[in-house]
């Protein structure tokens, strides 16, 4: 794996020309949406997928200024309401629990009472509070609202955020079938796929991340149990593998493959990007209408053959991987966030085959996280990415991305997709009157 | 039956007439009302022998060389609180709603034997005794019912006995899962009593260190083993089937005298759910005949009598809560009359031709059911 790393002067000038131009008019719209911002938002940046460039034209954003989330801030609350979910663009926290539902009820009205349920808890989790009448303090004889796992913790970030599946949408269910987006489509069985249907889909999910785990799993506790006789939880997935001292100045977090991972991603303060090819827009018309500022996420468990690539030459991960595994630079670069020059990599490398440029400017904003359940009965490591990425359209994200991943990368000997599932994220709740979902149900 | 650690205090505090709350620290500083108990290696002095019932707390000093331990106790032994491991020269306090009538206190000096014991007198009437006719009757009808599904459960249980005692595996087969109908729909009640739960129903990973599954373990688990894993009946199955009778008769004997109220009674129905869903969804308790859904069904029966019981009141106070059982119980009964052709019998499928699937929409059916369940206390206290 050492031939073809030559490459032409030509090609080397322009991807060169080409990238200082994104950053010039990435420094441009961030400027615009003023320098301390970013500081409070304190942007993580980067994200987790496989991967280490897929977003294009957010040099400036990552690279400027002090994203380091200061320590007081780290235990601080989210806010809850926004024209767009928390959870997305927000800095990315520490740790994952993420639940898929099954809608239970037939009830349509019941579903809308159980999404303003949820609302209100969320509301009260994210600022710190118990749900209901709290953990302690209640009847004796009876089961406190709050399960009290969280008392005394503190808001840590905790984020929210859910998502509709497809199967929401059937017909003869809650009369959505109108509603349905064209962009909720069913995704495709990728070549290399081995999808565990019971660990797939969903009609609801919610995504919590927080800095605590312990904060994160309460979270989905209590919707879940909010939602006994409504809904039932399908699968969830816990994750870790963000720290929120990391920022993309400092060091990107390293993948269970031991490479850093989300070097480039779409940035939380980059508005262009994010309303180029993250929300869907307000001119959304028809079916999707409701969608105006929401997105869509994918979410795949992807397990890693921990044992074998472990096992693997360390020039042939790098090879495999398109950058080097010490400072995570690409092929040919010395630096991490130096512009790759993607022909100097392997056809294969997954770094050149997830850019933007070899998908014809395709970029989503990854959100995934690392995970390990222990151990698979054989004595493996179950471990891998749990990938979660948004994005405004799948059909011109996700989509063609993972064909071509699927079909080329030199990862797929080390990896496999065992479950998957596409949910429409609606917009934010706008203040204490409104809901998840209310758009769609209007 | 419910995993060997169900303690006699957890068991008497799920149905008798308090609520106990033991090293409660914080509640402990009152003082003026509190009772005071002065223990010694060889006295166990209470500050006084009478005190009005309700929410009373027990103040512990050990004076003695020796750790101890503090019983509040009926008149037949049963724990009303208990605080365990009070070592020398410390404090402990005990608080537990009491109500009116005669009890004893017993310090344990060293943690042994039967204690130094003092009788007290709980009197008048304490918050626990305040209750509405409605509510009255409800436990009265309960109290028969329990009666009633002991009554007609032990010539069940006997013809049973009897296949096992004439050798016939296939008659004893058959008239098993039957046999334990009314003690699966009455469980919490005789889980009261501590101590004929573990021998009638314990399953042989419920023993305890120490116990000998040859010697110790009896009951029902026991025989459906033999019957079901081992295809035989031996002298010993034999003898088993008379114990087995004889307990069940001691539980048929004890089980009126029951303390029930009715949070024991809405919080009791709740734990036939907490029994479907850790023993019975999972295909542990019946693991031999796969009989599961028999006690599923008896378990939910049960529920269902406790709820309709309390009904009245609890419409009253929370009606969006009764309106949610009514449908969840008529949801999950829906649900398992999937597995029986015949609504009037109970032969339901085997538990080995439940997939993972319906297993999952089962679970799934006792949690929305378990759930709105675990509130009927609250409601019917309100």
């Amino acid at each position: 794996m050492s031939e073809d790393t030559s490459t032409t002067t030509t090609d080397a000038a322009a991807e060169s020309a080409a990238s200082t131009e994104a950053v010039a008019s990435a420094t441009g719209s961030d400027a615009t949406g003023g320098p301390s911002r970013r500081s409070v938002l304190g942007w993580g940046g980067a994200g987790l997928a496989l991967g280490a460039a897929a977003a294009g034209g957010t040099v400036a954003a990552l690279s400027s200024g002090s994203d380091a989330v200061p320590a007081a801030l780290s235990g601080s609350a989210v806010p809850f309401h926004g024209a767009h979910q928390a959870g997305i663009a927000s800095a990315v926290q520490d740790r994952l629990h993420f639940a898929a539902f099954d809608v239970k009820t037939k009830d349509r009205a019941e579903l809308v009472q159980l999404l303003k349920d949820w609302t209100r808890a969320a509301e009260r989790m994210t600022a710190g509070l118990p749900v209901g009448e709290g953990a302690v303090g209640g009847l004796p004889e009876a089961p406190p609202d709050d399960t009290g796992e969280a008392l005394g913790l503190k808001p840590s970030r905790l984020t929210l955020t859910i998502g509709f599946g497809a199967s929401l949408f059937a017909k003869d269910r809650f009369g959505l079938e109108d509603r349905r987006p064209e962009a909720l489509v069913d995704l495709e069985q990728f070549p290399g796929d081995n999808l565990d249907p019971a660990k797939s889909g969903g009609d609801l999910c919610v995504q919590a991340c927080a800095d605590d785990p312990q904060v994160a799993v309460h979270a989905i506790r209590q919707l879940a149990r909010i939602g006994f006789g409504k809904t039932a939880v399908r699968w969830s997935q816990l994750g870790f593998g963000k720290t929120s001292s990391t920022t993309p100045d400092q060091q990107t977090p390293r993948n269970m493959m031991g490479f850093k991972d989300g070097t480039r991603n779409i940035a939380g303060t980059d508005t262009a990007a994010l309303d180029k090819h993250v929300w869907v827009a307000d001119e959304a018309k028809g079916a999707s209408a409701w969608m105006a500022g929401g997105s869509y996420l994918v979410a795949r468990r992807i397990r890693m053959h921990i044992e074998t690539w472990d096992r693997t030459p360390l020039q042939e991960q790098e090879d495999i991987f398109g950058r080097d595994k010490a400072e995570g630079a690409p092929v040919g670069k010395s630096k991490e966030r130096d512009e790759p020059f993607l022909k100097a990599m392997k056809p294969e490398a997954h770094v050149r085959l997830a850019h933007p440029d070899s998908n014809n400017g395709v970029t989503i904003l990854r959100r995934g996280y690392s995970f390990t359940d222990g151990s698979d009965g054989l004595g493996r490591l179950d471990a891998g990415l749990f990938f979660l990425a948004y994005q405004r359209d799948v059909r011109k994200g996700f989509i063609p991305l993972q064909r071509n991943l699927s079909k080329h990368d030199g990862l797929n000997e080390y990896i496999q997709h065992v479950s998957s599932a596409l949910f429409a994220v609606p917009p934010g709740v706008r203040d204490k009157d409104d809901w998840w979902g209310r758009a769609l149900f209007a | 039956m419910r995993p060997a650690r169900l303690t006699a205090l957890t068991a008497a505090a799920a149905v008798a007439a308090l609520t106990a709350v033991t090293g409660c620290a914080e509640k402990s500083g009152a003082g003026d009302g509190a009772i005071k108990v002065a223990a010694s290696d060889s006295a166990c002095e209470v500050s006084k022998t009478e005190f009005p019932a309700g929410k009373v707390t027990i103040e512990v000093e050990n004076k003695g060389s020796k750790v101890t331990e503090v019983y509040v106790l009926f008149p037949d032994d049963r724990i009303v609180a208990e605080r365990e491991n009070i070592g020398p020269g410390t404090k402990a306090s005990i608080t537990a709603e009491i109500k009116a009538g005669d009890y004893e206190i017993a310090c344990k000096p060293g943690m042994k034997g039967d204690g130094i014991r003092q009788k007290v007198k709980a009197t008048g009437n304490g918050a626990a005794e305040k209750r509405s006719p409605e509510l009255d009757a409800a436990v009265a009808a309960y109290r028969k019912y329990v009666q009633e599904q002991a009554d007609e459960t032990l010539p069940k249980a006997q013809a049973f006995a009897d296949a096992v005692k004439a050798g016939d595996v296939e008659a004893a087969k058959k008239a098993y899962a039957v046999s334990r109908i009314g003690w699966e729909r009455t469980e919490p009640v005789a889980e009261s009593f501590g101590d004929i739960d573990p021998k009638v129903d314990v399953r042989e990973d419920g023993l305890e260190a120490g116990q000998d599954p040859a010697k110790d373990w009896t009951g029902w688990h026991r025989l459906e083993k033999a019957l079901f894993a081992d295809n035989k009946i031996g002298d010993d199955e034999k003898k088993l089937a008379d114990q087995l009778m004889t307990d069940l008769t001691g539980w048929q004997k004890k089980v009126g005298q029951a303390e029930i109220t009715p949070t024991s009674m809405a919080n009791g129905a709740k734990e036939l759910l907490d029994e479907v869903a850790s023993g019975k969804v999972t295909g542990e308790e019946e693991r031999y005949s796969h009989t599961d859904l028999v006690d599923f069904k008896a378990n939910v029966e049960g529920a269902q009598k406790a709820y309709e019981l309390l009904k009245p009141a609890a419409a009253k106070n929370d009606p969006a809560l009764s309106a949610e059982l009514d449908k969840q119980f008529a949801a999950m009964n829906t649900l398992l009359d999937k597995y029986r052709a015949d609504k009037n019998t109970y032969d339901f499928a085997s538990y080995e031709t439940v997939g993972q699937d319906q297993r999952k929409e089962l679970s799934d059916a006792v949690s929305a059911l378990g759930e709105p369940l675990s509130k009927l206390a609250a409601a019917v206290t309100k």
